[in-house]
C-alpha cells in the first residue's frame, strides 16, 4: 500500500537516465537535481504561496462562520443545516461551479483570489461544521450553565468557556479543511488565473505541456504531498475522528 | 419612560447582549446558512435554469429558451450513454473491492498490536494525498514502456499491459487507483464501528465454544451493518462523481474510453463552452447520484 509513495520518492531522486532504464534501478546515488529544477524553473514557491493564501483564508472564514453554527446545531438540536452538508456531499462540485463561473465572469473576478477563496468555502465550511458538531456535542452543558449563572452572556460563554474546550476539534477541523482546500483541483483549475494558480493546477499544466521528465514529475508530486503528510501526522489521533465523523472527500 | 421597561433593563443589562442571548439559536447559524445558500442552493437553481437554455459562455451569443431540448439531446447522445455506462463500470469495479478490502483491513487493525498509532497514520496517507499527485505517480507507474507495474508483471511471468492506453483496460486501471486511495476510508469507518462494539456478546460466544468465523458471522457482521452502509453510501456517491484522477491520468481517453459523465460534462462545459447542454448533463448526473444514494438507504431500512 505504501509502495506508490516509496516509488515516487525514489523516482524523484533519480536522474532522467536512471528513470528511463529498461529495468528499474533499486540502488542508486540520490540526486536533488529534480527538486532544484521544479522549484527554480517552475515558480513552485509562488504557486505554493497561492495555495497557502487560498487554503488559509477559506479555512479562516470557514471557522468564523462555521463554529457558531456548529455550536448552535449541537446545543439546540437544529438539524436544518445538516441538509446543506448532505447537498454539498451528494452534488458534484462542477454543478455549483458552472453557475459560479458565469457569475464570476460577469463580476470580472475570474483569476482573483476572491473567486478562489469564495469557491473553496464550499469545501471548508460544511467540513468544519460537520466535524465540530461532534466535538461540541461532547461538551457537557453544565459548564456553560455555570457561566450563565455567573452573569456571562451566551456569546461570552461560547468564546471564553466552550471554544477552549473544543480546541482539539477546532484544530482537527482546521487541518482537514486546509488539506482538502490544498488538494482541490477543479475549482482552482476553472476559477484560477496565471497569478493565482495553485500547486495542483500548476503541476497538472506542467505535465500536460508534454513533459517527459519523470524525475521532475515525481519531485513535484512529492512537494505537493509532503506538507499535508507532515501536517496530518502531527495530529493523527484527532484526524481519524474527524475523517470518520464526516466521511468527507475534497 | 414606563416603570416596567426600566425594571426590565435593570434585570437584563446590555440590550444587545440580552437580545443576542434570547436569539442565539438562529443568530449563530445565520451567517453560515446565508453563505451556504449563496454558494450551493442558488448555483443549483441557476444550473436548473441554464439547463433549459441554449447558451454559450460568451455573452456575444444570445441565449435562447429551449425547454427540455438539452435533455432530449442528451438522451439521444451516444456519448452521454457511453459516459453513463463508464461511470457505472468504474463504480461497479471500485466500490465492491474497496468494501471487501476495507473490511479486511479494519478487522486487521482492530487487533491489539504494537505501533498501532504508526500503522493507522500510514493507513491515512493515501486518502489525504493530493489527487493530482496520486494521479501523476500512478500514471508513471502505469507507463506501458517504463512503468514499474509492467516490470512487476514480467517478473511474475505475465505479459506486459498497455494499462491506460488500452481502451478495454483503462476503466479497471483507474478503478485500481480509486481502490488504493479510498480503501483506507472504508477501513477507518468500519474500524470506528468495530471499536464501539461491546465485549460481552463475544465473551459469551467464546464460552459457548463458537469459532471465530461464527463470532464474525453472527455477532460482528450484524452489528457492523450501520457502518457498512455509511461507508457504502459515501463511496458510491464519490465513485460516481470521480473527476480529478480520471482527468489528470487520461483526460477521458483513449478516445472516449474513460470519459465518465463528470468528465464528459467538464469537457462540454469548459472546453467546448456549451453551457446549456452541460447544465442538463449535470442535472442528469445529479439525479443518478441521488437515486443511487436514496436506494442504498432504502435497502438499509429493509436489512
Amino acid at each position: 500500500m505504501l509502495f506508490p509513495f516509496a516509488w515516487m520518492i525514489m523516482m524523484s531522486l533519480k536522474t532522467q537516465v536512471q528513470n528511463t532504464a529498461a529495468t528499474p534501478l533499486w540502488v542508486f546515488a540520490p540526486t536533488f537535481e529534480n527538486y532544484r529544477n521544479v522549484i527554480e524553473r517552475n515558480n513552485f514557491l509562488q504557486f505554493t504561496k497561492n495555495s497557502l493564501i487560498v487554503a488559509t483564508a477559506a479555512t479562516g472564514i470557514g471557522m468564523v462562520l462555521g463554529l457558531p453554527a456548529a455550536y448552535a446545531i449541537a446545543r439546540f438540536k437544529q438539524r436544518g443545516l445538516s441538509l446543506w452538508i448532505l447537498i454539498s456531499r451528494i452534488i458534484p462540485y462542477i454543478t455549483f461551479l458552472l453557475p459560479l463561473f458565469l457569475v464570476f465572469t460577469k463580476l470580472k473576478l475570474i483569476g482573483s483570489f476572491t473567486a478562489l477563496i469564495i469557491s473553496h468555502l464550499i469545501i471548508t465550511l460544511p467540513l468544519i461544521i460537520w466535524i465540530t458538531i461532534a466535538f461540541f456535542e461532547d461538551i457537557p452543558t453544565d459548564l456553560e450553565e455555570a457561566a450563565l449563572v455567573d452573569g456571562s452572556s451566551r456569546a461570552g460563554a461560547f468564546v471564553r468557556i466552550i471554544l477552549p474546550l473544543v480546541a482539539p476539534g477546532v484544530v482537527t477541523a482546521g487541518i482537514l479543511a486546509m488539506i482538502f482546500s490544498w488538494n482541490q483541483f477543479l475549482f482552482s483549475l476553472i476559477l484560477g488565473g496565471p497569478n493565482t494558480k495553485t500547486v495542483p493546477v500548476a503541476v497538472f499544466n506542467f505535465l500536460s505541456y508534454g513533459s517527459q521528465d519523470y524525475g521532475a514529475i515525481a519531485a513535484a508530486a512529492v512537494l505537493i504531498t509532503l506538507p499535508i503528510i507532515l501536517l496530518s501526522l502531527t495530529v493523527q489521533r484527532y484526524i481519524v475522528k474527524g475523517l470518520t465523523s464526516g466521511g468527507v472527500k475534497g | 419612560m414606563s416603570l416596567v421597561s426600566l425594571k426590565d433593563r435593570r434585570r437584563q443589562p446590555g440590550g444587545l447582549s440580552s437580545w443576542l442571548d434570547r436569539n442565539i439559536r438562529w443568530v449563530f447559524p445565520l451567517p453560515a446558512v446565508a453563505v451556504l445558500f449563496a454558494l450551493t442552493i442558488l448555483p443549483l437553481l441557476f444550473n436548473l435554469v441554464l439547463g433549459t437554455q441554449d447558451r454559450s459562455v460568451s455573452d456575444a451569443l444570445p441565449s435562447r429558451f429551449v425547454g427540455a431540448g438539452n435533455y432530449l439531446q442528451a438522451l439521444n447522445d451516444p456519448r452521454f450513454w457511453n459516459a453513463t455506462k463508464l461511470m457505472f463500470q468504474f463504480t461497479a469495479i471500485a466500490v465492491p473491492l474497496q468494501m471487501l478490502l476495507g473490511l479486511g483491513l479494519a478487522l486487521l487493525l482492530n487487533r491489539k498490536m504494537k505501533a498501532q498509532g504508526i500503522v493507522r497514520a500510514l493507513v491515512l496517507l493515501p486518502m489525504i494525498s493530493t489527487p493530482v499527485a496520486v494521479a501523476l505517480i500512478w500514471a508513471l507507474m502505469m507507463d506501458p514502456n517504463l512503468g514499474v507495474l509492467n516490470y512487476f508483471l514480467e517478473t511474475l511471468g505475465l505479459s506486459r499491459s498497455l494499462w491506460l492506453a488500452d481502451a478495454q483496460l483503462v476503466i479497471p486501471a483507474l478503478a485500481l487507483v480509486d481502490i488504493w486511495q479510498w480503501t483506507p476510508l472504508v477501513a477507518l469507518i468500519l474500524l470506528a464501528g468495530l471499536q464501539t462494539m461491546p465485549d460481552e456478546p463475544f465473551e459469551a460466544a467464546r464460552i459457548d465454544g463458537a469459532s471465530s468465523w461464527q463470532a464474525f458471522r453472527y455477532i460482528t457482521w450484524p452489528m457492523l451493518q450501520a457502518s457498512l452502509f455509511a461507508a457504502l453510501t459515501l463511496r458510491l456517491i464519490d465513485a460516481l462523481k470521480t473527476f480529478d484522477i480520471i482527468e489528470v491520468m487520461t483526460q477521458g481517453g483513449p478516445g472516449s474510453a474513460s470519459e465518465t459523465l463528470n468528465v464528459y460534462a467538464y469537457h462540454t462545459g469548459f472546453e467546448f463552452l456549451r453551457v446549456g447542454y452541460t447544465a442538463a448533463l449535470l442535472t442528469l448526473l445529479l439525479v443518478i447520484v441521488a437515486v443511487v444514494a436514496v436506494s442504498v438507504n432504502l435497502l438499509r431500512r429493509r436489512v
